[in-house]
């Protein structure tokens, strides 16, 4: 067996592998399967402040190696979280990253203060959702605006705090940099890539919000360009993020400059990926004299 | 409770115009199975998987039945499997059927392909149940011999009368409700069928159950992907096809 433990911010992690935001639950729902214990770390739904709806449907419309999703952050808040989910979380031998979304700098800063003192483990910020009207990527594509909510949100919370970032801008270098600068302690990248499908016969998008998140496959090598950007750009620590779909993307993206990475759509094909991602990873890292996964960050070369 | 695996099919068979009846051989998945449940299929060349109803359970054979129709690409590779091919089937998913006392008299409604999951309910009431089956057009009729083999009398309705009688299964819910006194219905089908039918199971004051469906990605409640209207206690919110569902009582949906 390989050491695939790696410590990310100050969070030990018996692996890499993070379950991404929304693709997850509260971790509840695929415990049938498999103990949710296998995995390095859960991050959570988007949560906010209050209750949230989300979007009409239908959310969801299949794409070439992927889909889109406009389900816009619908959620329970943050009184469930901490009183219904987190307890349950606390018990599984895991890293517990709270995301958390808000609509306004205020919302989040509040979301982080509530978060203090409880069992989480580190903070994911997202301004990138795509599918929801305020906040979200209105906040991650703007470098000021970035900048901005980073450092609020810093300044309330004593966790690591991760920064999710929107691929949907033209140097997400510059609000990598911006965002560190700002205080951030890691980086996650990618979101969603903002995209459209339309029923030909209706004439009508699929998604009742028009225009949605691309995930999956079909994502991948933006994914793992923009991870090699960003970590080329930043000294703090990037979790990977988009379209990963077995060890070898895993491997690729952690090369590419990722010290942990996270899986979200993969599992809606295959519901046992964390499990075969993780024996995949043993099994590359030994066949290939890797004591440590850590040892693979960031040793792409570049032509 | 639901499982994973590749599962071989054991019998194929076209039983009506793009219409394929499969009996797959999946031991744990059909012993949990229970009526009203679905199976989420992997189809090769397709990212999300494909819900289908689960038409029929025969624990002791340990196989379930699947029927469905070519709508799209992703059916149309699902009905070339053949017998002996293996399926990646994730389930069963979602709640099932209330049941209650199989002496109760019930009514059960399908509407074209959303006839199969009626089949497994009204075989636990047998002669209690009748199943109203609508149908466009002869050529879509199904499973009508297989609802009389298990004892329940039926009533066949085709939009332009090729098959049956000429009609909406609406108008002989009507009819059957006078004769019938259910206690119970069931139904599922296009939406604005579901809607006259939990209007008239209101009306008559008969407690109702619907299956739905939605553009589906996880299956087991982790995305919040095929959201539906839901009203339970006056508070409107948006529920889940795949974990509250997909059968949900009449009047905590807003169609």
């Amino acid at each position: 067996m390989s050491d695939l433990s790696v410590n990310f911010c100050g969070v030990d992690m018996k692996n890499p592998l993070i379950t991404a935001s929304g693709a997850y639950g509260y971790g509840r729902e695929y415990v049938d399967l498999y103990p949710i214990s296998a995995i390095g770390g859960i991050s959570t739904k988007g949560t906010t402040l209050n209750v949230k709806d989300g979007n009409p449907p239908p959310r969801i419309a299949e794409t070439p190696s992927g889909m889109l999703n406009s389900v816009g952050l619908q959620n329970g808040g943050l009184e469930r979280f901490i009183s219904v989910e987190l307890p349950n979380l606390e018990k599984q031998d895991i890293a517990i990253i709270a995301n958390i979304a808000g609509g306004t700098i205020e919302e989040c800063v509040e979301l982080v203060s509530k978060l203090e003192g409880t069992s989480v483990d580190m903070i994911e910020l997202n301004i990138s959702c795509p599918n929801v009207k305020q906040g979200g990527a209105a906040f991650g594509t703007n470098r000021d605006c970035a900048a901005e909510i980073t450092s609020a949100v810093k300044r309330a919370t004593s966790k690591p705090l991760m920064v999710k970032l929107s691929p949907n801008v033209t140097s997400i270098s510059d609000i990598a940099k911006a965002v560190e600068a700002a205080g951030a302690d890691a980086l996650s990248l990618i979101n969603t890539l903002l995209g459209m499908r339309i029923d030909i016969m209706s004439r009508r998008p699929i998604l009742k919000n028009n225009v949605g998140g691309l995930s999956g496959p079909a994502v991948f090598p933006i994914a793992v360009r923009m991870v090699w950007q960003v970590a080329n750009a930043v000294d703090i620590p990037v979790c990977g993020m988009g379209g990963i779909s077995c060890a070898e993307d895993a491997i690729e993206i952690m090369m590419a400059g990722a010290n942990c990475f996270q899986i979200g759509a993969v599992m809606f094909n295959d519901p046992y990926a964390p499990v075969k991602i993780i024996d995949g990873l043993n099994e590359w890292c030994e066949k290939n004299g890797v004591k440590n996964i850590s040892e693979i960050v960031g040793t792409v070369k570049p032509w | 409770m639901y499982t994973q695996g590749l599962y071989e099919i054991i019998k194929k068979e076209q039983i009506a115009k793009d219409t394929f009846d499969l009996t797959i051989s999946c031991g744990k998945l059909s012993e949990l199975a229970k009526a009203g449940q679905f199976v989420h299929i992997s189809v090769p060349g397709f990212f999300l998987r494909r819900p289908i109803s689960i038409c029929n359970i025969d624990k002791e054979n340990g196989t379930i039945r699947i029927v469905f129709q070519i709508k799209g690409k992703g059916t149309d590779v699902l009905s070339k499997f053949e017998t002996g091919e293996k399926l990646d089937l994730l389930g069963p998913l979602g709640n099932g059927f209330k049941l209650l006392d199989p002496d109760k008299k019930v009514i059960t409604i399908g509407g074209g392909i959303g006839t199969p999951p009626m089949l497994e309910v009204a075989k636990y009431y047998g002669e209690n149940a009748t199943e109203i089956s609508g149908f466009r057009t002869k050529e879509l009729v199904i499973l009508q011999d297989d609802f009389k083999a298990q004892g329940n009398k039926t009533i066949l309705c085709t939009d332009d009368g090729t098959a049956g009688e000429k009609g909406f299964v609406t108008d002989a819910l009507s009819v059957s409700i006078e004769k019938e006194k259910p206690d119970f219905i069931y139904a599922c089908g296009p939406t604005v069928m579901l809607k006259a039918v939990s209007e008239i199971a209101m009306n008559n004051k008969i407690r109702c159950q619907i299956s739905l469906e939605e553009r589906m990605a996880c299956g087991v409640g982790a995305c919040l992907g095929c959201a539906v209207k839901m009203k339970v206690l006056g508070n409107e919110f948006y529920g889940h096809v795949c974990k509250n569902g997909p059968v949900f009582y009449s009047e905590e949906v807003i169609l």
